[in-house]
């Protein structure tokens, strides 16, 4: 008897809850990736041949008073053929936002971009990236937070509390594109004793000053690229441990529009337990409209990037010059291309990565990616993958 | 004594054109402005709108496919018009949004979302002539329309679907539109575009838009809920369908900032 009540009065709330909704839906997409390499693996324990992946991303965005409060869920799944440690369950998204003039709240799970550099995101600290989604590094975990975004004359003013620490994804001893030790993320070091519970913290300002993007930041807590402690695992494997030091990261974005231009420029500076350096990506985009009279517009992007330590470097951009090409079709099904590389100053190593994307109907899309890596020497960071250029074609459903 | 009597009277005649002038009409170009002025001046005061927005694009052979948006507008006052587009349709592109600041004068600041990296960046908006998500209407005809924008001239005096209008032709000022000229149709009861002939950098015809379904709001405003821009040259169509308008809002200037960017849904 109960219970029914109980049932009864859940039913009428949601039934209520709905009615004040301004809106409430499921989106998302499912996409099917597979892969093929140049050449076979490296080493006996990486599976050769064709490998897929089968990826699911719904998603739940409820609002209410116009807007000012929404609730936001995305869960993310990935299934893998061939490396069981590209098998995820995350929680990209689990927010509430709350906006109230010029002050607005976020809290939950959720992810946060900063930054104007098309080839390396420097300044994108706050989430961790998800290399197993794509070796790429565009795509992130989510991270517990409770955003305050404070809207000014003089700019946006965001505190972050980060409560937690997610670490990044690698590839098991199975995978491939890894380093020939494989990082093995069961076998963590963390210089805090907090681990992955320590609370990080960050602030960020941002501004419009009439042609220019200006954000400036400043992050206190764990860094969140990992050094590399070279270990065995049980079997008696050369591996990876990775190791999550504390930081401190001032950084600078800015962008400069004008034209058809746009200069771009991040920088960070850190002072970590081990070390003390700086690292930048600047450059610009220049973009011809309407190419020969067609509607394709072409963009030419360069940008160089330098990191202090020189050589000395795991950032394999330590003196890197990118070069690339976008073309936007601007028809209909939103064709697009991104072709670019990456070109070692020191070494002369070339890694190249090619992105071709349409709509197929209403709700396909069509995905292809090639990444290729030639000229590459013993010295470089990349060697480990001299072996894994690949080509890798996905259809993705939206609904 | 005859050359000095006939340099007289062409004396004469002169001064009596130029007493006559004085009180004759304007130019044809004072004519095409203070018509501009006047349209615009119809349509100043609507403070902000909200409206669902549905673009069909057909191509020649008669296909189509559709996208859906939501377009926000906050009137600029003594400036052009802040806009926030939001993508609904194809679901590929669901989350998209598009923010521009028009300016009067200077080029328009504008601003794109992109969901799947959550990642606001700022583009160049140069690009005034190129297609609007792939459809026959160009950026600039997307943006709200300034008097200052355009130079005007007074055509003549047209009859179109029943309605009595002034033809004007405009000029964008821009060197970078791609257009030479329009040619507009303005009904001269309420001063509301009709159509508009566009014709590309030589000169050729090359699209015409045509408005229809005007209803009043406030008692005052005019939008029409449905336009087709048709693309002579290459047979190509959009037509968009406008569907829920709604004024008064409220809207500030923080609902067409970053932060709102980055929100819109």
């Amino acid at each position: 008897m109960r219970s029914r009540a109980w049932k009864k009065g859940l039913l009428a709330i949601s039934f209520l809850i709905t009615l004040s909704l301004d809106s409430a839906e499921w989106s998302g997409y499912t996409a099917a990736e597979t892969r093929v390499f140049e050449r076979s693996p490296l080493s006996d324990e990486q599976k050769g041949g064709v490998s897929a992946a089968l990826i699911l991303e719904p998603e739940f965005y409820a609002d209410w008073k116009e807007g000012d409060r929404a609730f936001e869920f995305i869960p993310y799944f990935r299934f893998d053929t061939h490396d069981d440690r590209r098998n995820i369950i995350d929680l990209r998204e689990l927010s509430y936002l709350f906006v109230n003039g010029d002050w607005e709240v976020r809290f939950g799970v959720s992810k946060v971009f900063w930054g104007v550099a098309e080839s390396q995101h420097l300044v994108d600290v706050i989430n961790q990236t998800d290399l197993v989604a794509n070796p790429d590094g565009e795509d992130k975990l989510g991270q517990q937070m409770i955003q305050v975004v404070r809207v000014t004359d003089v700019g946006d003013f965001s505190l972050f509390l980060l409560p937690g620490f997610r670490e990044r994804t690698f590839p098991g001893s199975e995978g491939r594109l890894r380093s020939s030790r494989w990082v093995d993320t069961d076998r963590l070091l963390y210089e805090s004793s907090a681990e992955e519970g320590h609370i990080d913290g960050a602030i960020r300002w941002f501004n419009i000053i009439g042609d220019f993007d200006v954000g400036l930041h400043y992050f206190r807590g764990t860094r969140r690229d990992p050094l590399f402690v070279p270990s065995f695992d049980v079997d008696g494997n050369s591996i990876f441990r990775p190791y999550y030091e504390q930081m401190n990261q001032v950084g600078l974005d800015l962008q400069y529009t004008n034209e058809g231009w746009l200069f771009k420029f991040e920088g960070i500076a850190r002072n970590t337990s081990s070390e003390e350096y700086s690292a930048m990506v600047g450059g610009f985009e220049y973009t011809l409209y309407g190419i020969g009279g067609s509607a394709i517009d072409a963009g030419v992007l360069l940008e160089g990037h330098f990191d202090s330590r020189g050589s000395n470097a795991f950032n394999p951009l330590n003196r890197d010059l990118f070069f690339g090409t976008r073309l936007t079709w601007n028809d209909n099904v939103d064709t697009a291309l991104v072709a670019g590389g990456f070109v070692d100053l020191d070494n002369g190593s070339v890694f190249a990565r090619v992105e071709l994307e349409r709509r197929i109907g209403s709700q396909h899309k069509i995905e292809f990616e090639v990444q290729k890596l030639t000229n590459i020497v013993s010295r470089d960071p990349f060697f480990d993958l001299r072996r894994d250029s690949y080509a890798q074609l996905s259809l993705s459903q939206y609904w | 004594m005859k050359t000095n009597t006939s340099k007289l009277l062409a004396f004469k005649f002169a001064a009596l054109l130029a007493a006559t002038s004085g009180v004759a009409e304007m130019t044809p170009e004072e004519t095409g402005l203070k018509i501009a002025i006047e349209s615009d001046k119809r349509d100043t005061g609507f403070g902000d709108t909200i409206v669902e927005m549905e673009m069909v694009l057909t191509n020649r052979h008669g296909e189509s496919s559709n996208r859906k948006m939501k377009l926000q507008t906050l009137e600029g006052v003594g400036d052009g018009d802040k806009t926030l587009i939001t993508f609904d349709e194809p679901r590929d592109v669901k989350g998209t949004a598009f923010l521009s600041y028009t300016h009067k004068v200077d080029a328009d600041d504008q601003w794109l979302y992109l969901p799947a990296l959550k990642r606001v960046k700022r583009i160049a908006s140069s690009n005034k002539s190129g297609p609007f998500v792939g459809s026959e209407f160009a950026y600039e005809d997307m943006t709200s329309q300034e008097v200052e924008k355009y130079t005007y001239k007074y055509v003549g005096d047209a009859d179109l679907d029943g309605m009595n209008c002034f033809q004007i032709e405009r000029y964008p000022v821009d060197p970078k539109s791609g257009y030479t000229r329009q040619v507009g149709w303005i009904d001269k009861e309420y001063y509301r575009v009709i159509k508009i002939d566009f014709y590309d950098r030589k000169n050729s015809l090359l699209k015409t838009l045509s408005f229809s379904g005007y209803q009043q709001y406030l008692d005052k405003y005019w939008r029409a809920d449905r336009a087709k821009m048709v693309n002579h040259q290459t047979g190509k169509s959009t037509e968009l369908l406008w569907k829920n308008y709604k004024f008064s809002n409220g809207y500030t200037d923080r609902d067409f900032d970053q932060r709102s960017l980055r929100n819109a849904r």
